[in-house]
């Protein structure tokens, strides 16, 4: 098995498994639940909550990646895995783009499958549904990419995690309006304006965190 | 063991505004232990993470031939993880067959989640890493800390089986180091 296939098993093992960094279900049920409070707190209208539910869909995506920040670059920078790593001749690069994916494949596609249900909850029809999930699948990857590149940035930091909290969001308001912005009528090119920040995002992280870890090192 | 060598030419280390130290040289061939002395923060440490290549240099350059293994004061395993099943991480990345538990008294503990392990432990683990690792250049960064007299002999022991196998050892440590043939190198003879 090549390096990167050994790393990315852990890095599943780790986000995915039910070790420490576990618990994918929590951003899952944070997604859910602020779905299903929607209703209770701008009321039960249906017409209201099919022009609001789209965008509540979104915004709960976007924090519910916020979530597992911390333990995704933070705690192999304390334990020295990053400094065995370069011994090796692996590229922070390289366990970067792994780690990416591996974080993708812990909210993305469970995200994915939780809105069907937050759908319901908020009422939204089929085409919106459809359209709602294509953003997804589109705008989560440049979510993971930017949660990985804040968490390579703030690791070490004291208060952390809050400042990758506050970091993303603003840097994820592209992903957010183009996202969004494909519910409107007439707005689906914003699908491919969401796919195209995310591809940017995607191809800088790596660059950008692995400058990061070894600033960090320092 | 691949053939190795370790050099370093006119280091400095600066930490902060701080030069630790400047003008060091040294020089450290196949089958040779160098032991870094110095008193606490004087740069024992960035020394050896400039010769690991983690550290860029102030001013000079170093040239290793070999890879490089790393001990410092953690042992880089996921602290959740069973013992065996954290250095089997290791050994798949670096392609090594068995992992030396019973060696390091470790036979035990291979299903003790590494943060239960004592300090002691903790460091025989990582020299079980380390040896997993088979690179011809060990850099230990306080290799005696937290081992008991008997963890201590056998980091020794071990340290003089990869001497002998060609390896080179560069050990910073206030503990003497008692393997023959081991040069001396006092950090504060290059303080600025």
């Amino acid at each position: 098995m090549t390096a990167l296939a050994i790393l990315l098993r852990r890095d599943l093992a780790l986000l995915l498994g039910a070790g420490r960094r576990g618990a994918t279900i929590l951003p899952v049920l944070f997604f859910i639940a602020v779905a299903m409070l929607m209703p209770f707190a701008i009321g039960p209208d249906p017409k209201l909550l099919v022009r609001v539910g789209g965008g509540t869909i979104w915004v709960a995506a976007l924090l519910a990646a916020i979530l597992p920040l911390d333990r995704l670059i933070e705690p192999d920078l304390e334990h020295g895995m990053f400094d065995q790593w370069a011994l090796r001749g692996i590229a922070e690069e390289s366990v970067i783009a792994v780690r990416i994916f591996a974080h993708w494949l812990g909210f993305g596609p469970p995200l994915i499958l939780a809105a069907v249900p937050a759908a319901a909850l908020l009422g939204l029809d089929g085409p919106t549904l459809r359209t709602v999930e294509l953003g997804l699948l589109a705008g989560t990857p440049g979510l993971a990419a930017l949660g990985v590149t804040v968490a390579a940035l703030t690791a070490g930091l004291r208060g952390g995690t809050a400042l990758a909290g506050l970091l993303v969001i603003p840097l994820a308001v592209p992903l957010l309006i183009f996202g969004a912005g494909s519910l409107a009528p007439g707005g689906e090119t914003g699908l491919a304006y969401c796919a195209a920040a995310s591809l940017v995002l995607l191809a800088l992280a790596p660059f950008a965190s692995g400058a990061a870890i070894k600033a960090a090192r320092g | 063991m691949q053939a190795c060598r370790l050099s370093a030419a006119d280091l400095a280390c600066r930490r902060g505004d701080r030069v630790l130290f400047a003008r060091l040289s040294l020089a450290v061939e196949s089958g040779t232990a160098l032991h870094v002395t110095g008193a606490n923060g004087c740069g024992k440490s960035s020394l050896l993470r400039i010769l690991a290549g983690l550290l860029p240099a102030y001013a000079g350059a170093v040239v290793r031939e070999g890879n490089a293994g790393l001990i410092d004061e953690r042992p880089a395993l996921d602290p959740h993880l069973p013992l065996a099943r954290a250095l089997a991480f290791w050994s798949a990345l670096d392609h090594a067959a068995t992992v030396p538990l019973e060696r390091l008294g470790l036979g035990a503990l291979g299903d003790v989640p590494v943060r239960y392990l004592s300090t002691g432990q903790a460091k025989r683990a990582a020299f079980a890493r380390l040896i997993v690792q088979n690179a011809p250049i060990w850099l230990l960064d306080e290799p005696f800390n937290g081992l008991d007299d008997a963890g201590a002999g056998l980091a020794l022991e071990l340290t003089g089986e990869h001497l002998a196998g060609g390896g080179i050892a560069v050990i910073a440590s206030h503990q003497p180091f008692a393997l023959p043939g081991t040069a001396r190198l006092a950090l504060a003879d290059y303080a600025t």
